[in-house]
């Protein structure tokens, strides 16, 4: 009797688990609000807010696992990241000890987290099953910007500090090569061969294209919005679309999102959003592009296809990051 | 022949090589072709291991990466490292060597050296007096190869220090007078410490920007009190405020003294804010909430103008500022950014040119295609007509940096941050006929 009453709750908590899968592409939106300590989650097609939940302090960057059951969200000034299951919307799970983690990727599998610990000058590489940081890997100083290869052989960490672009060679844990790329490197995005690394210069006011079987810089794009000096332009976040034939750029202070011909690495058009654009998102058809405004707190929608603002939506304060569970 | 083995070494198995290099990045590896390729590390091989038994069992050959030795000279027991204290020892400012801003940059850019296959060592002199200065300088160009030279020290002793070290460049890392920029300038020192017109013309147009143009100045004893004064003048003069009374004040509670010492007479009449100049502090730090008129308190205390403030949170601002603290034990100050400016600076031009010739890098260093990233949001220039870094100021309480000039109401023809001090028509800075400057 016993016995049946366990494989009974067995039964059910498979149920239960079967429910939170299904709770996969809810179309829902999640935003990393730095300042309010919060990840704000909105409805995909009203775009009105489902749930905020709370969080360590400076929520930064934040990824979904591959099968999206959990929203993995790097919480700076707590030093931990946090795992947000989103089926129930709230943190179930902290890594904890990580250094002031600012940007991460995953590995292929979700089995390794790739993380930038700011105040340490360091590449951190933590085992999602153990939980435990396996190898620190020193960088230049302070890192921003990780990607992991498509391959899942190579990292790229970008250090702000030292305008220096480091590929690591994950199987090793070794850094391989250190390309100089223009000032204050901050994110990157890769071609959808993998051929091409794009790296953002926030200071230098340009995006660094990088030949990865080279290692070398191979284009640098360059922004020129009219009525802004060169001052004024600091890309900061990238996005390439699968077709490898657009990337759309964030211009910080330019309040601007380049529309860039990924291709012939020109310029196609600018589109004004909010106040200082970081990340940005895609839609997984591609239709919607999704920019965080840091200093007007909120997010604007676009429609990807004609390059035109939809409208704007309020989150919390200093939005960071966004992603899509699509 | 061992430089190539070297080079086809792995990283984790040159010992011996590391026992000659001051740090394991900066080791040569593959020399790098002109343009933007980076450093390719092969692999283990077993070529490779045999070289390091090789190399283990021959007598050490100096390595051939490059080598550039940046300088740096300031005065023991300089009072201006003491922490600033007021009556009865209170302590009001942690202070310190600059030298450790010095340090953090060349860990920031350690991985650098290692990139461009260049060793950069940081090496320092100490004066024992401030007319020692350029002995000190000259010391390390003669002794240790430094023309790349960070010097903290008074206006005087610079002026010396750049005589006395003819082929160097000297970077002015914590003096703010104004003559420096004008009538004594040098074509070979360079400013990264802002001027005093930078300074005051930052809350000049912030107080303009508010409409709170009527000033009421404070001017205290000291030389620097009068200093700050006229660059205020000047300053209010630029940008359309004025100066409704100046009236000095002295320390004490002298009864006969009194329209001199009492905050509340000192503070009579009509104005829209108070600037106040006191080198000392002990009258500007007890003058906010004790105006006879409700009114704001700038300059010496209230809203004070600053190369860096801990609080500045921002284009990396917070992490800078932290690690800073984490290695010198104390908050990040202006000098400390000015020195780690410094040598970040030194650093990002001999990366874009490629190479240690002390012609090349302090040309790129003075020409329009430098630009380096200091943390305070845009990329950094220096001004062809006086060698002062362009720069942001930075406007904060105790606490908190409340703006960052230049102001969007000062716009400037050509370069915003030319707002701030002697702009090209102003400059009273004239570098001999062939200089190396533009």
């Amino acid at each position: 009797m016993r016995r049946f009453a366990k494989s009974v709750l067995a039964v059910v908590l498979l149920a239960l688990g079967i429910h939170n899968s299904l709770a996969k592409d809810t179309g829902r939106i999640f935003v990393s609000n730095e300042k309010s300590n919060t990840v704000t989650v909105l409805d995909g097609k009203t775009y009105a807010p489902v749930a905020t939940v709370r969080t360590g302090k400076r929520p930064r960057d934040i990824k979904l696992s591959a099968d999206r059951t959990r929203l993995y969200v790097a919480c700076g000034d707590d030093n931990r990241i946090d795992v947000i299951d989103v089926a129930k919307l709230a943190v179930v799970d902290s890594i904890r000890g990580i250094d002031e983690p600012e940007v991460f990727d995953l590995g292929p599998g979700d089995r390794q987290m790739f993380v930038s610990n700011e105040d340490d000058g360091e590449l951190s590489i933590i085992d999602l099953q153990t939980k435990k940081v396996t190898k620190s890997i020193k960088v230049g100083g302070e890192p921003e910007g990780v990607m992991v290869s498509l391959d899942g052989a190579t990292v790229y960490v970008a250090s702000e500090a030292a305008s220096l672009v480091h590929v690591v060679d994950v199987a090793s844990g070794t850094i391989k090569a250190d390309i100089p790329v223009g000032s204050r490197p901050r994110r990157f995005a890769q071609s959808p061969d993998g051929k091409e690394v794009w790296v953002s210069a926030e200071v230098e006011g340009t995006v660094y294209v990088i030949d990865a079987a080279r290692n070398a810089v191979a284009n640098k794009i360059e922004f020129q919005p009219r009525g802004f000096r060169r001052d004024d332009i600091r890309p900061v976040g990238l996005k390439l679309t699968r077709d490898g034939a657009t990337a759309y750029v964030t211009l910080g202070a330019a309040n601007r999102v380049a529309v860039v011909d990924a291709r012939t690495k020109e310029v196609r058009d600018y589109i004004l959003v909010g106040s200082r654009p970081w990340d940005l998102t895609l839609s997984r058809d591609e239709s919607r592009l999704f920019v965080a405004n840091g200093a007007s707190d909120d997010i604007t929608l676009i429609d990807a296809k004609v390059g035109k603002v939809i409208r704007s939506v309020p989150v919390g304060r200093s939005p960071h990051s966004v992603a899509i569970d699509d | 022949m061992i430089k190539w083995l070297l080079k086809h070494t792995p990283q984790s198995f040159r010992v011996g090589a590391k026992r000659r290099a001051r740090n394991p990045g900066q080791l040569a590896h593959v020399a790098l072709d002109s343009g933007l390729a980076p450093l390719a590390r092969p692999g283990m091989t077993a070529v490779g291991l045999s070289a390091v038994l090789l190399i283990l069992s021959f007598p050490l050959v100096p390595m051939a990466a490059e080598k550039m030795v940046i300088g740096y000279v300031d005065q023991v027991d300089d009072p201006r490292h003491e922490d600033r204290t007021g009556f009865g020892g209170i302590l009001l400012e942690q202070r310190g060597r600059a030298y450790d801003g010095a340090k953090l940059a060349m860990g920031d850019l350690s991985m650098v050296g290692r990139a461009l296959d260049i060793e950069f060592e940081l090496v320092e002199g100490r004066a024992e007096a401030p007319d020692a200065i350029g002995a000190a300088a000259n010391k390390l160009r003669n002794e240790r190869g430094a023309r790349f030279i960070l010097i903290d020290a008074a206006a005087d002793a610079l002026i010396a220090a750049k005589r006395g070290t003819p082929d160097a460049l000297l970077f002015n890392i914590a003096a703010d007078a104004d003559a420096l920029r004008g009538a004594d300038c040098q074509p070979h020192l360079m400013h990264l410490f802002p001027s005093l017109a930078m300074r005051t013309d930052a809350l000049v147009q912030f107080i303009v920007a508010r409409k709170w143009r009527d000033i009421l100045v404070l001017e205290g004893p000291d030389v620097q009190d009068r200093e700050a004064v006229r660059a205020l003048e000047h300053s209010a003069k630029r940008f359309g405020a004025r100066i409704v009374s100046k009236r000095p004040f002295v320390l004490g509670s002298d009864p006969r003294e009194r329209d001199q010492n009492n905050l509340a007479l000192l503070t009579t009449g009509s104005y829209d804010v108070v600037f106040v100049a006191d080198e000392s502090r002990e009258v500007a730090r007890f003058l906010p909430y004790q105006t006879l008129s409700p009114r704001p308190i700038i300059g010496a205390a209230g809203l004070t103008a600053e190369a860096w403030h801990w609080a500045w949170d921002r284009d990396g601002g917070a992490n800078l500022s932290r690690r800073f603290k984490r290695l010198a034990q104390r908050p990040m100050r202006g000098e400390d950014w000015a020195a780690w400016i410094g040598v970040k600076a030194i650093i990002e031009a001999v990366m874009r040119t490629r190479t240690t010739e002390f012609a090349k890098v302090s040309g790129h260093l003075k020409s329009g295609d430098f630009r380096v990233d200091g943390s305070k949001g845009q990329a950094l220039t220096f001004r062809p007509w006086d060698n002062q870094l362009r720069q942001p100021i930075q406007l904060a309480t105790t606490d908190a940096v409340i703006a960052q000039a230049p102001f969007p109401q000062f716009l400037h023809r050509t370069e915003n941050l030319d707002t701030l001090g002697a702009d090209r028509p102003d400059t009273t800075c004239r570098f001999p006929a062939g200089s190396p400057n533009r």
